[in-house]
């Protein structure tokens, strides 16, 4: 046994055993675990298989940087993966696995990558996939394709269950005056102070616990400092991760409240993820202790010395028995100390010349001026071979049994949420690390964090934080000074890797990603010398811990490379999120029917009740068609715009946009914002109008009516409604703001249904309080009239066409539609009409040449949707000026608005298809179909769409609809849009 | 997250507010010519530095506010409302 519980130590409940599970078989583990402690418990040393080469992975830290284990939780649709085995805390039941492994991460038939290894150099993935040397030989042949797919198989992590996730997640907001991220000696000084101030605080901590590095103190009582935050009023958030900090102080939260039970409901979420607005920051997310390359750096066995010095204390945990750790800085004495207490035979290697501590044990031998050179073993540590630091090239000067290796290459302030701001780092050399830079935000760094080593001056940097945020929310002007960066006894030495003098070293830099040392010479030499391309290049920062660990070594090497300092490289900047977060709770509860809002019609339950099957147009729901005996939905629509053309249907079209346009500049303003004059419309008439852009293009087109001397009702199309309401307010506020002109939407206040066919007048006038108000003389064409229905309600009857027949759509109040419905459809059914969805009155507007978003595209001007009649010339209106600019009219050949037919009648076609000339089929051809249906009333398939040049050029004669996607091609006869009664004779009828 | 305090609803989070474009722009009038139009529409100013530009607060007062704000640093400088009226009545209510 190598790494064992051992008694006397530790901070885990040892009365209640939990018992989990690893690769299928069962362990035990105490409350208070995670399942990296828990595993190193029993002894586990391979848990993961490393990305690329497939090489044994041991838990390498004790947190959120874990490189090594990285692994499954959960099984079928509970399974997760990628998961830190050193952050997951342990429950009973929890089934784990590794991953990266074939059969198991013991036994993996990838291991045969590392032996293969020289292929998998930096751009391995690069050349392989594009064809470069060495791998030209194989680009584009087919057994290239096929081992293309196994390498992408070997590479990688763990895999996705493919199932839906069962659990619920939701989205939470709040506010308050200081947001400390870290509940380290730092945080909790700056919350205490803060709270003492009566400042409402959050404290975010990412562990279960409260306490950063000082749970591994013998004396710290994590549940002490717990209680005497929670009566100072702090609110404390643990299991919470700031993922990412934005603008304003906003920061993102991931809270984790069913990952570390077992829980298999629904009621509660598993992790909420918050949206948390302050006042001021405090970042107190403190530092991340790095390793060194040297050879084999990464055989299980290796860990940080914090790592070792955490089991113990918190997990009571033995991580080795003969234990050798290297250093180039004093923060490994105290942890040698504690593992010496403990029963381990440590030896240090030190690389610096000489050093002076207090207080420390001199049993301990340490080895100054002495590095590590490279590990033997391959599944677990034998020994470590040891260099002299002063002789280089490095050699082996003598090697020492172990079975394990700390290693501690100095601190990096983790000032990740700092860089979400845009905040570059400043390389400090006295501390070899880099250190927060200068915001003008409110955002204070804190503790480790901004480089402070002792915990005494973290407490103080807490303190001043406190101060220092109380001054910039102007509540007080305290001075306060931060005690220094740094507070080591004695300088810590450069020391980033250990150059192994054989060739096929593996010397890593970054474990995640398999990146080595080599492979950053190698991308220098092939020219891949600015830290981002290295990044990009060797994948070195790359993987989900984002280069915690090995990126300071990889930016050394570098600087090395080009004899540069460090700042003079850079650093890579760290984007959002901090520890990967989940998608679900990105999500949240915006998933299936909540994906986006509804919108459903007043009448929505009666069309239900009538048999409508709905489909989704933007956000609202409509009737799609009322199928009537098991009809297919082609059945039901041709049947309902037959009906409509001989009898008599009626539709729910509520979903108009409405605007009450009112004020003594009504008149002027829709004049300015319509095309076509408006000026003169009497009241109690309607007109068709189009609006255009600025730049002359179509926006929309829909009626407005006039209701009296200063008062407008007008209607847009349903997708169009959000912007032209927008539109108008924005000319309203911002342009001409001397119109006394109030816009109003009234979308929701009226419901309306449209009753088509040559029987409607009969229709409407059964249903009126007084029928002799819907005669031709009293309601012509593009009138509109108030009645009142048979029971009394009030309504306005317009009427306009949008299916070619005599039409009319009755405009009543939203909590009426219900009843309004049920007496026209008492009528309509009189006359054996129908009910019709969208469908049929799609159909209806195709055969009448219509336009609607289908057409109206964002790219066509008013002449080319044909309705270049409608552009007034006695007057300026918006898009006037642009509409026949000389780069819209230039091109004599713009496609126009123009009908198809099939040449051969029993032809299909769908929207989309691509309309191309004879023998030259190819590309985005000449134009395009835009909408599609198959007439009743001619008996064949027709469409609309845009074709350059228009109907005149391409009168009689044959043009070819190709359509690549369904693999179709049809002879089309160019016609007329108006394709049925083109008099429009029905409508005035 | 850019934060805007829309001077009739207090500071609310941009994703009520729509983007307009550059509020400096001066719009011909409706019967300019189709060259003074092609500048105020297409010809636009890439600005390093603070800028004034028009956001709605659609899912709040639905009102045009003139925004003075950094694009380096999205810090805002100003907010008031584009119609002068407006900016008369919010001054009034202060
Ligand atoms: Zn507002």
């Amino acid at each position: 046994m190598s790494s064992k519980r051992i008694d006397n130590f530790g901070k885990i409940n040892r009365d209640k055993i939990i018992s989990f599970s690893w690769e299928k078989k069962n362990y035990f583990g105490y409350e208070g675990d995670t399942l990296a402690s828990a595993l190193l418990a029993n002894n586990i040393k391979i848990v993961g298989r490393s990305f690329k080469y497939h090489r044994p992975r041991g838990i390498m830290s004790c947190g959120v940087e874990e490189s090594g284990a990285l692994v499954t939780i959960g099984s079928f649709e509970k399974r997760d993966p990628n998961v830190r085995a050193t952050s997951q805390e342990l429950y009973q039941g929890l089934e784990a696995s590794g991953q990266n492994a074939f059969p198991n991460v013991n036994f993996d038939f990838g291991e045969i990558n590392n032996y293969l290894s020289r292929f998998f150099a930096a751009g391995f993935y690069y050349k392989t996939f594009m064809g470069l040397p060495p791998f030209e030989w194989g680009s584009g042949t087919s057994i290239w394709m096929f081992f293309e797919k196994i390498i992408r198989k070997a590479a990688g992590m763990g895999k996705l269950s493919r199932l839906a996730d069962p659990d619920s997640y939701e989205h939470a907001h709040d506010f308050c005056d200081i947001l400390i991220v870290g509940s380290g000696p730092a945080g909790i000084a700056a919350a205490k102070e803060a709270a003492d101030k009566k400042l409402d605080v959050i404290l975010v901590e990412q562990d279960s616990l409260l306490g950063g590095d000082q749970i591994a103190e013998k004396e710290f009582d994590t549940n002490k400092t717990l209680d005497e935050l929670k009566n100072l009023g702090v609110r404390v958030m643990n299991r919470t991760t700031a993922f990412g900090l934005y603008d304003n102080c906003v920061i993102g939260l991931i809270e984790r409240i069913t990952d570390h039970i077992y829980y298999d409901k629904k009621e509660i979420p598993r992790q909420r993820f918050w949206t948390i607005r302050a006042k001021h920051i405090i970042v107190g997310s403190g530092s991340l202790e790095r390793h060194i390359a040297f050879n084999n750096n990464d055989i299980p066995g290796v860990m940080t010395v914090n790592a070792a010095k955490h089991y113990l204390n918190r997990y009571g945990v033995l991580t080795g028995k003969d234990i050798v750790i290297a250093t180039n800085n004093d923060s490994v004495y105290n942890t040698a100390d504690l593992l010496s207490q403990a029963g381990a035979n440590v030896i240090i290697l030190d690389s610096r010349k000489e050093i002076k501590l207090d207080n420390f044990n001199n049993n301990i031998q340490v080895k100054f001026e002495t590095v590590p050179y490279s590990i033997n073993g391959s599944r677990k540590i034998k020994s470590i071979d040891i260099a002299d630091a002063k002789h280089q090239p490095y050699t082996k000067i003598d090697s020492i049994s172990c079975d394990q290796v700390l290693i501690s290459g100095g601190w990096s302030p983790a000032v990740h949420l700092l860089s979400h701001r845009g905040v570059k780092a400043k390389w400090n050399a006295e501390n070899l690390c880099f250190l927060p830079g200068d915001t003008k935000e409110n955002i204070t760094m804190v503790g480790s964090a901004r480089g402070i080593w002792n915990k005494s001056d973290c407490i103080k940097s807490g303190i001043a934080g406190a101060l220092d945020a109380m001054n910039h929310m102007g509540l007080s002007k305290t001075n306060y000074f931060f005690p220094k960066e740094g507070g080591w006894s004695n300088p810590i030495q450069p020391l980033y890797e250990v150059k192994y003098n054989k060739s096929r070293s593996k010397s890593f830099v970054d474990y995640q990603h398999d990146v080595t040392a080599d492979d950053v010479r190698l991308a220098h030499r092939e020219g891949f010398i600015s830290v981002e391309h290295l990044k990009r290049y060797t994948t070195l920062g790359m993987a989900n811990d984002q280069g915690k660990m090995g990126n300071i070594i990889g930016l050394s090497l570098m600087a090395d490379l080009l004899d540069k300092d460090i700042p003079e490289v850079g650093t890579t900047v760290f984007r959002p999120p901090y520890t990967p977060i989940s998608i679900g709770a990105l999500a949240g509860r915006n998933v299936g029917k909540h994906f986006r809002p509804l919108r459903v019609t007043p009448m929505h339950q009666w069309n239900l009740d009538n048999g409508a099957i709905m489909i989704d147009v933007g956000l609202y729901q409509r009737p799609w068609y009322f199928p009537k005996n098991n009809e297919t939905l082609s059945e039901a629509y041709i049947r309902e715009t037959t009906t409509v053309r001989k009898s008599v249907g009626v539709c729910d079209v509520t979903s108009l946009g409405k605007i009450a346009i009112q004020g003594p500049d009504a008149t002027e303003f829709i004049n300015r914002v319509y095309s076509n004059a408006f000026a003169k419309l009497p009241i109690g008439k309607t007109r068709y109008g189009i609006m255009l852009r600025d730049d002359g293009i179509v926006m929309d087109d829909g009626t407005s009516w006039r209701l009296s001397e200063n008062e407008y009702l007008m209607t847009t199309s349903t997708a169009q409604a959000g912007k032209v309401m927008s539109w108008l307010e924005e000319l309203l506020q911002t342009r001409w703001t001397d119109l006394k002109v109030n816009v109003t939407s009234v979308s929701e206040q009226w419901a309306a249904a449209a009753i088509s066919g040559p029987r409607s007048r009969e229709v409407i006038k059964n249903c009126l309080e007084n029928p002799s108000l819907i005669e031709n003389s009293n309601l012509p064409f593009m009138g509109f009239i108030s009645a009142n229905l048979k029971d009394g309600t009030p309504c306005r009857i317009v009427r306009i066409s949008f299916s070619g027949e005599l039409g009319y759509e009755i405009y009543i109040g939203s909590d009426y539609a219900n009843s309004m419905m049920d007496l026209i459809w008492k009528e309509v059914q009189n006359y054996h009409g129908c009910l019709y969805g969208l469908e049929a009155l799609g159909a209806l507007r195709v055969e009448k040449g219509h336009v609607t978003g289908a057409e109206l595209d964002g790219r066509v001007t008013i002449d080319d949707a044909g309705l270049g009649k409608m552009a007034s010339t006695k007057k300026s209106y918006i898009g006037s000026a642009m509409r026949s600019r000389g780069t819209l009219i230039a091109n004599k050949d713009r496609e126009q608005l123009v009908g198809f037919f099939p040449v051969d009648k029993k032809e299909t076609f769908d929207a989309g298809t691509i309309v191309c000339e004879k023998n030259n089929i190819k590309g985005s051809g000449i134009g395009r179909i835009t909408s599609v249906t198959h007439s009743p009333e001619l008996d064949h398939w027709i469409g609309i769409g845009f074709v350059q040049g228009g109907k005149e050029k391409w009168n009689n004669k044959t043009l070819i609809g190709s359509d690549p996607v369904r693999n179709k091609q049809m002879e089309l006869e160019v016609v007329s849009p108006h394709m049925i009664d083109p008099e429009g004779k029905r409508m005035h009828a | 997250m850019i934060r805007i305090k829309c001077p009739y609803c207090g500071e609310r989070d941009h994703s009520e507010f729509t983007y307009g474009g550059d509020a400096s722009i001066k719009y011909p009038s409706l019967d300019a010519s189709e060259s003074e139009w092609t500048d105020a529409i297409f010809f636009r100013k890439n600005i390093k530095g603070f800028q004034k530009e028009t956001w709605h607060h659609l899912n709040g007062c639905r009102m045009w506010l003139e925004v003075e704000r950094s694009t380096i640093t999205h810090e805002i400088k100003s907010v008031k409302p584009c119609h002068p009226d407006l900016q008369k009545l919010m001054e009034l209510k202060k």
